[in-house]
């Protein structure tokens, strides 16, 4: 045996090991930071927030974290917030302490994966606690009562998007990368497809579904090979849309943002982005609460959704590179799905595989259940669902 | 803007630029823990250490302005990590697989806590070098852009092979590792050999993990690694704890993570999961085809992963 540098008994070697572990444990699972706003007063509503990534991602993180701040200038709410809550237990466990240690009585669970089962576990075990979920996955009847969802309709925002792609690409050939093949991804690319096809029905958009909400490499991979295909505007959904602008910048071509404004990351290629306003959703959720409303009394609907017209969205600034014929067909687009008079879906779509999948004639608004199961990518994406 | 597109041969020329891009974390992982290994310690906790050198190389990129000082920073802070590692895998009777580990969550605990702040800002990226001065198409000379750091760890390689063979430190190295009791009758401290392999090792992994935040994908994110740094440590098994062969199997691992998204996007759809998987399932082979129960594997260290008494 050799004679140790250091001599260390056995038991302090456990100490330390335990010590260096429950570290690091505590460091890796804690992105707790409450920030209480207002001085509490007997009548002062806590609302919790949680979100499943970091809360300046510039992301659909990044999103929700500043539609809970514009809740800080309002009085009588208190806010905690907790960020990078992974979708498994974790998330229970967040929950938990928001009520019992600050207690919380509306908690706003920002991830779509929270819902089942960790958001209807607890609302069984908070009976008067009321849970709200960003992705619209509540069923009457089927839920408890008080749980109520939310969501918006981003895809108008990504039709005009498209809009924008379609004028300043000269490639006519446009990118989107996703994250998984899922309805709320696939109603995205469509959306931007049909809007870039509204202006050039010879635009296509190549889908590249990496797999994962976050993995920046094969992100960073995808919109390089996308460059080097002559694919010239690029837009995203992935949780943090960061890496993709980013190197959408250095490869010299378009981008439009997703989920909040990316423009500083490509000052000369940014066009526009679809930004979520959770601003607006959040304080009317707050408002029907300090009258008293709940989703037990009715007061509160448990289905919330809405669009351009009911302030859920909102467009980037327009980039330089945007010429004034596509800003004044963008603002047309936008006023047009305000007012109703634009319907996305509006048949006759075909899919990329030639069948017909709304017939001729045939509207479909946003509500449209159909639209919430779509499996489809319509005709002008390259790409698949399978 | 953007030229013509160059269909089919984009696959090939993805995969060769993915290799340029993307292999200096596996390369600077694998060559760091490669030296760690031939000491006869394992340091699991290199994934730990890339996600720290990449957060650490980040924020002094971004804080100073200075990308190379952020490059310094990342392998001092893999160092710091090293030293923990290297004193705490060498008291008697611990198991260093385990240490790694915790040292793995440590790591990027820290990494994560100290890196909330750096999540949204940009900072400064390294240079690249450009060996595309002969050729017109935009897509070639984007692909060989090269990260000073890849070409950092392309010249260790051979490097370390030639100090492991004819250097008398290298030969030391060997010694603590295949044989610590012949080391120790030669009078040579098994623990300083080692905490130097560990320390070093860990100081290149740091680099790797700013290759990952200042080069490609060029930005810090809890999410960066995406395993990396443990391919990297399987990896060296793979290179039968060589260095040149480090390298071969880091730019293998470094093409195939750009295969899925290269087929993508030229139409071929059907199973990108799998394409996108080939990494892993890269790994996953490498470990089914060189461990087998009837022969020991060629070339590892003689008392690598055994604790001292």
């Amino acid at each position: 045996m050799r004679k140790p540098t250091f001599q260390v008994t056995r038991r302090q070697a456990i100490r330390g090991l335990l010590a260096t572990g429950a570290f690091g444990l505590t460091v890796k699972l804690s992105g707790c930071s409450n920030s209480p706003t207002a001085a509490g007063g007997n009548d002062t509503l806590t609302a919790g927030f949680i979100y499943v990534g970091p809360k300046d991602d510039y992301g659909y993180n990044q999103a929700h974290s500043e539609g809970r701040a514009s809740l800080d200038s309002l009085d009588g709410i208190k806010t905690s917030e907790e960020a990078s809550v992974p979708e498994t237990n974790a998330v229970q466990e967040s929950i938990r302490s928001m009520i019992d240690l600050d207690g919380a009585t509306a908690i706003f669970a920002t991830s779509f994966g929270y819902f089942d089962p960790h958001v209807l576990a607890l609302a069984k075990d908070f009976p008067e606690v009321q849970f709200f979920h960003c992705g619209g996955l509540y069923e009457e009847g089927v839920h408890p009562n008080n749980v109520g969802s939310y969501f918006g309709y981003i895809d108008e925002a990504q039709y005009v998007a498209g809009v924008v792609a379609a004028h300043a690409s000269t490639s006519k050939r446009l990118g989107f990368i996703g994250a998984k093949p899922i309805p709320q991804v696939l109603r995205n690319v469509n959306s931007f497809t049909l809007g870039a096809r509204s202006i050039d029905p010879s635009a296509t958009t190549q889908v590249i579904f990496t797999g994962d909400w976050a993995d920046p490499v094969r992100e960073a991979e995808a919109a390089n090979s996308m460059a080097d295909q002559g694919v010239d505007v690029l837009t995203c959904h992935v949780d943090s849309p960061k890496v993709v602008i980013e190197t959408a910048e250095r490869r010299g071509i378009f981008a439009t943002g997703y989920h909040a404004n990316q423009a500083e990351l490509a000052p000369k290629g940014y066009l526009t982005g679809a930004e979520w306003d959770w601003s607006t959703v959040y304080k009317n959720y707050v408002s029907l609460l300090q009258e008293g409303k709940t989703l037990m009394n009715g007061g509160i609907p448990h289905l919330v959704r809405g669009g351009f017209k009911d302030g859920f969205l909102k467009l980037s600034p327009f980039g330089p590179a945007v010429s004034a014929s596509a800003q004044q067909a963008a603002e047309a687009a936008q006023a047009q799905l305000i007012s109703g008079e634009l319907v996305i879906y509006k048949g006759e779509i075909k899919d990329n595989q030639g069948k017909t999948v709304i017939a001729g004639g045939k509207e479909l608004g946003q509500t449209a259940i159909e639209l919430e199961q779509m499996n489809w990518l319509a005709e002008g994406v390259m790409g698949s669902v399978g | 803007m953007a030229s013509e597109a160059l269909g089919w041969w984009g696959v090939p020329l993805a995969i060769i630029a993915g290799t340029l891009r993307g292999s200096a974390p596996f390369l600077l992982v694998s060559l760091g823990e490669c030296l760690t290994e031939k000491s006869g310690k394992i340091n699991l906790g290199l994934e730990g250490t890339l996600l720290m050198g990449a957060m650490s190389a980040y924020a002094v990129s971004y804080l100073t302005g200075s990308p190379w000082l952020g490059v310094i920073v990342a392998g001092v802070a893999g160092m710091f990590l090293g030293l923990i590692h290297g004193w705490l895998a060498q008291q008697p009777r611990v198991n260093d697989v385990a240490v790694g580990i915790a040292m793995i969550i440590f790591g990027s605990g820290l990494a994560f806590f100290l890196g909330k702040p750096f999540i949204q800002p940009s900072a400064p990226q390294l240079p690249t070098l450009s060996l595309a001065g002969w050729t017109q198409i935009p897509q070639l000379e984007s692909a060989l852009s090269i990260s000073p750091l890849f070409i950092l760890g392309v010249a260790i390689a051979p490097l370390m092979q030639w100090f492991f063979r004819s250097s008398r430190w290298g030969l030391l190295i060997r010694a603590v590792g295949d044989s610590p009791d012949a080391a120790k009758a030669m009078g040579i401290s098994i623990f300083k050999v080692r905490m130097a392999s560990i320390v070093a090792g860990s100081f290149l992994a740091g680099i790797g993990g700013a290759s990952l935040s200042l080069f490609y994908p060029g930005s810090w994110s809890e999410r960066i690694s995406s395993g990396q740094g443990l391919m990297a440590v399987a990896l060296v098994i793979f290179a039968r704890w060589n260095p040149v062969q480090c390298l071969y199997a880091s730019l293998l691992f470094g093409g195939a993570q750009a295969i899925g998204p290269a087929l993508q996007s030229v139409g071929i759809d059907a199973y990108y999961y799998l394409f996108n998987a080939s990494p892993y399932i890269l790994t996953l082979l490498i470990m089914v085809i060189t461990c087998s129960p009837k022969r020991t594997l060629t070339g590892a260290p003689g008392s690598l992963g055994q604790a001292q008494e």
